[in-house]
């Protein structure tokens, strides 16, 4: 409980899962990797998100910091957890804004902290900005191709 | 003497500060000395102005403002090679000076 | 031609009225500039010296007669009457308002047209051979294969805050009018033991860092096209510098990592992608493709009477040899000796959409020269176009001459640059007409940028002329040896600079030099490449 790191359920602005969220702090990834009882954890743009790939099964908790909105790597990062099969809680955390929500909801994102809270109505709206969308991703979502070709 | 410019929110026309608000017209620009950065982060809150910076000018005898750089001075102008699209300014010598 | 379906249009209006949304947000105040900055960007907004400035994609160059018409419209509805074709098949308008942008995209979207990723740090515009579907030498016609790309990397969730920003260009023949390996990625489809596939370079590039973008892979099965191309982005986002902006493009990683080590990752994330399952359905591709059919060429004349001369020089140099021989790919030139490189009046945008709906299926290409082009016209039909083109000053003789010099905005426009461009096109090319020395010449590629940002390709110019800042005044660097084209190479710099006048007159000195030791057939280029630098520095500066 000593660690300071991470954000509080308090903090969550929006989530998807109907779980209760972990309610401790997180560790960072290189913490992640020596220590065998941690469940949640912090990766930063620098991060090597497969680092994490054999503990995924205790993980409940995979936080996405983005110190910038500008730096793009969490998308990334999140992309990868989930195509390796990571089911946990996946919150982006930071500079979070707006007009990123639905690109990140489709990077496997389901919960969003942001260092100012949002514009409730303004965000609902992002988040649906896409009813079709053009190419896969962490939220297998059919796309536009399959639509097309559907028999 | 320092004047501030930027460009208008909604149109991006370049404007200059005239004192209490954002002149088209190099001209109209004022000597702001040490206010500027007040100016600015006033001007920029109100959105009245876009991007706004401070410069250095000279003043010429007949009043006519010349931004130092050539950049800002091709920007109180407009386009050297499009010259029926120059911004209209009371000073005819205006062509001699951008560059 | 490619035409939207319901979804497609439904995603570029979805992205109309997001737009919208941001620019009504950003002038309530809820969004500030930094914040707004790249969300107007990745629709084409720039803030420039004069106004805001949109740029409106073309994809691969394609458009139709009624878009050009839609594209005239705009440029008198809500500019000055006028817009700029740029090295990347887009259009460029000077005098754009924020409060008019979304409406502006709102008509472009009537007209399957959008701005989407024409900047930002994300995929942009697919650009491809201005000649695809009527070149003699094509493999296969690429665009089906760059319009696959674009949708694709359409508000693509994981690529849209890269490093920097990222173009691909598609080509499918040995010949190279795209500047392929001068792009982050290039594409060449080409066809092996009767299999279509991909060759693929990445890491090429010009701006301040000019690169040849290296062979990544010889051959990318066509149905693994995307799943390749996500996997060089996802390295390229990973692991591509992000503490500094001049050194964020994937030409530094590719270099500071070496082709083979950046291939290895891409291979194994590629490996990886595969086993994920990313590639849209194989019927996507044929679905597309169906679209770029070609259309119904009839059989006709193959000669011309040449007996005006004006007219058969037209021929010879603005005309490209197509796949049907009744047919011929005719340059529309927008380089007037004397005039503004890439920029066109509506009433010019319209006389080309006429003349492409009368002569040419209704079609008409951007070309990265920033030239226009009519793809498919009948050799019967020439005369009647160029008589067309000459009334409206579009009939300069000049492709691929001194005359036909890419120039960016530069400082008459940009907010980035530190020279002007233009009027240096516009003596030069004067002076060449003027003094009848443009044939004589011959091929020459004058390039020329107002800034390191190289937007009007120096690196890349037979001849290159880089304008940059010294102490306040505006000075030229010039440079010699470069190509664009499948025998790439970057230009190398002379010497000290020059001002206005001085690098006007080394043009001169340097094509003196040519002329002098020219051999049978031989271009600027090669003269270059056999006698080398020395030989034109001596002429410049003296011993």
């Amino acid at each position: 409980m000593a660690d300071n790191l991470g954000t509080s359920p308090d903090e969550v602005q929006f989530r998807f899962r109907d779980d209760e969220p972990v309610d401790h702090g997180t560790v960072t990834v290189d913490a992640c990797c020596d220590q065998t009882n941690a469940t949640a954890v912090r990766i930063e743009p620098g991060d090597d998100a497969r680092l994490l790939l054999p503990y995924l099964d205790r993980l409940a908790l995979v936080e996405v910091n983005f110190p910038g909105f500008g730096d793009g790597r969490g998308y990334s990062s999140a992309r990868i957890l989930r195509e390796a099969g990571y089911t946990g809680e996946l919150r982006a955390v930071g500079d979070v804004l707006i007009d990123q929500l639905s690109h990140m909801r489709r990077c496997g994102f389901d919960s969003f902290a942001p260092d100012k809270r949002l514009d409730e109505d303004d965000a609902l709206r992002a988040f649906a900005t896409w009813e079709n969308v053009y190419q896969r991703a962490a939220d297998t979502r059919r796309i536009i191709a399959d639509k097309r070709h559907e028999a | 003497m320092k004047i501030l410019t930027g460009n208008d929110l909604r149109s991006g026309a370049v404007t200059w500060w005239n004192g209490n608000g954002w002149s088209l017209f190099v001209d109209d620009a004022v000597d702001v000395g040490d206010e500027a950065e007040e100016i600015l982060a006033r001007e920029v809150a109100t959105r009245r102005v876009n991007v706004p910076y401070v410069i250095e000018a000279t003043i010429d005898a007949a009043g006519h403002v010349r931004p130092a750089h050539i950049k800002d001075r091709v920007r109180a102008l407009g386009p050297t090679v499009r010259r029926d699209l120059a911004v209209p300014t009371a000073d005819k010598t205006g062509w001699d000076w951008v560059i | 031609m490619y035409q939207y379906d319901s979804y497609d249009q439904a995603m570029v209006d979805a992205r109309v009225e997001e737009f919208r949304d941001q620019a009504r947000r950003r002038l309530d105040g809820k969004l500030t500039e930094d914040q707004f900055k790249p969300l107007r960007l990745m629709n084409g907004l720039y803030l420039q010296l004069h106004a805001y400035m949109l740029r409106v994609a073309i994809p691969y160059g394609t458009l139709s007669g009624g878009q050009m018409e839609a594209l005239a419209d705009i440029a008198e509805k809500y500019d000055r009457g006028y817009g700029h074709f740029t090295t990347r098949q887009n259009i460029q308008y000077n005098w754009i308002k924020l409060e008019d942008a979304a409406d502006i995209l709102a008509d472009l979207s009537r007209h399957e047209m959008h701005a989407i990723q024409t900047s930002g740090n994300c995929i942009r515009n697919i650009s491809a051979d201005h000649f695809a579907g009527a070149a003699a030498d094509e493999v296969v016609d690429p665009r089906p294969y760059a319009e696959l790309l674009r949708q694709w990397s359409s508000f693509h969730p994981e690529f849209t805050y890269l490093p920097r920003k990222f173009k691909i260009a598609v080509i499918a023949s040995e010949k190279d009018r795209a500047a392929m390996r001068l792009h982050d990625i290039g594409i060449r489809i080409v066809s092996r033991d009767g299999e279509v596939g991909a060759e693929v370079y990445a890491g090429g590039g010009m701006g301040r860092t000019p690169m040849i973008a290296p062979l990544i892979r010889d051959f990318v099965p066509i149905d693994q096209l995307i799943t390749y191309a996500e996997a060089a982005l996802r390295v390229y986002n990973r692991y591509g510098r992000r503490d500094n902006k001049y050194k964020a493009r994937i030409k530094i990683l590719v270099h500071e990592l070496g082709a083979a080590e950046y291939t290895r990752q891409v291979e194994e994330e590629f490996a990886h992608m595969l086993a994920v399952g990313v590639e849209p359905p194989r019927e996507e591709l044929a679905r597309i493709a169906a679209y770029f059919a070609p259309p119904a060429f009839v059989d006709g004349p193959k000669t011309l009477d040449r007996s005006d001369p004006d007219f058969a020089l037209w021929v010879d140099r603005n005309t490209h040899r197509h796949k049907h021989d009744a047919y011929v790919s005719a340059v529309i030139s927008l380089k007037p000796a004397g005039g503004i490189p890439g920029d066109a009046t509506a009433e010019q945008m319209r006389v080309v959409a006429k003349l492409a709906r009368d002569y040419s299926f209704d079609e008409l290409r951007v070309m990265h020269t920033q030239n226009l082009l009519l793809p498919h016209v009948r050799i019967a039909d020439l005369h009647a176009v160029w008589s067309a083109l000459d009334a409206a000053g579009m009939g300069a003789p000049n492709m691929d001459t001194i005359e036909d010099i890419i120039a960016c905005p530069g400082l008459d426009y940009c907010s980035l640059a530190n020279a002007r461009s233009i009027p240096l096109a516009q003596r030069i090319s004067e002076s060449f007409a003027a003094k009848g020395r443009t044939e004589v010449v011959g091929e020459l590629k004058l390039k020329i940028s107002g800034c390191i940002n190289a937007c009007g390709h120096h690196h890349a110019g037979h001849i290159g002329i880089l304008g940059v800042d010294k102490k306040g005044k505006e000075n030229f660097q010039l440079s010699l040896g470069g190509s664009e084209a499948e025998d790439v190479s970057l230009a190398k710099i002379t010497g000290p600079g020059f001002d206005e006048d001085g690098v006007v007159a080394a043009v001169e000195t340097v094509t003196d030099v040519y002329l002098g030791a020219r051999q049978d057939g031989e271009r600027f280029l090669d003269t270059y490449r056999r006698i080398g630098m020395e030989p034109f520095k001596e002429a410049l500066y003296g011993g």
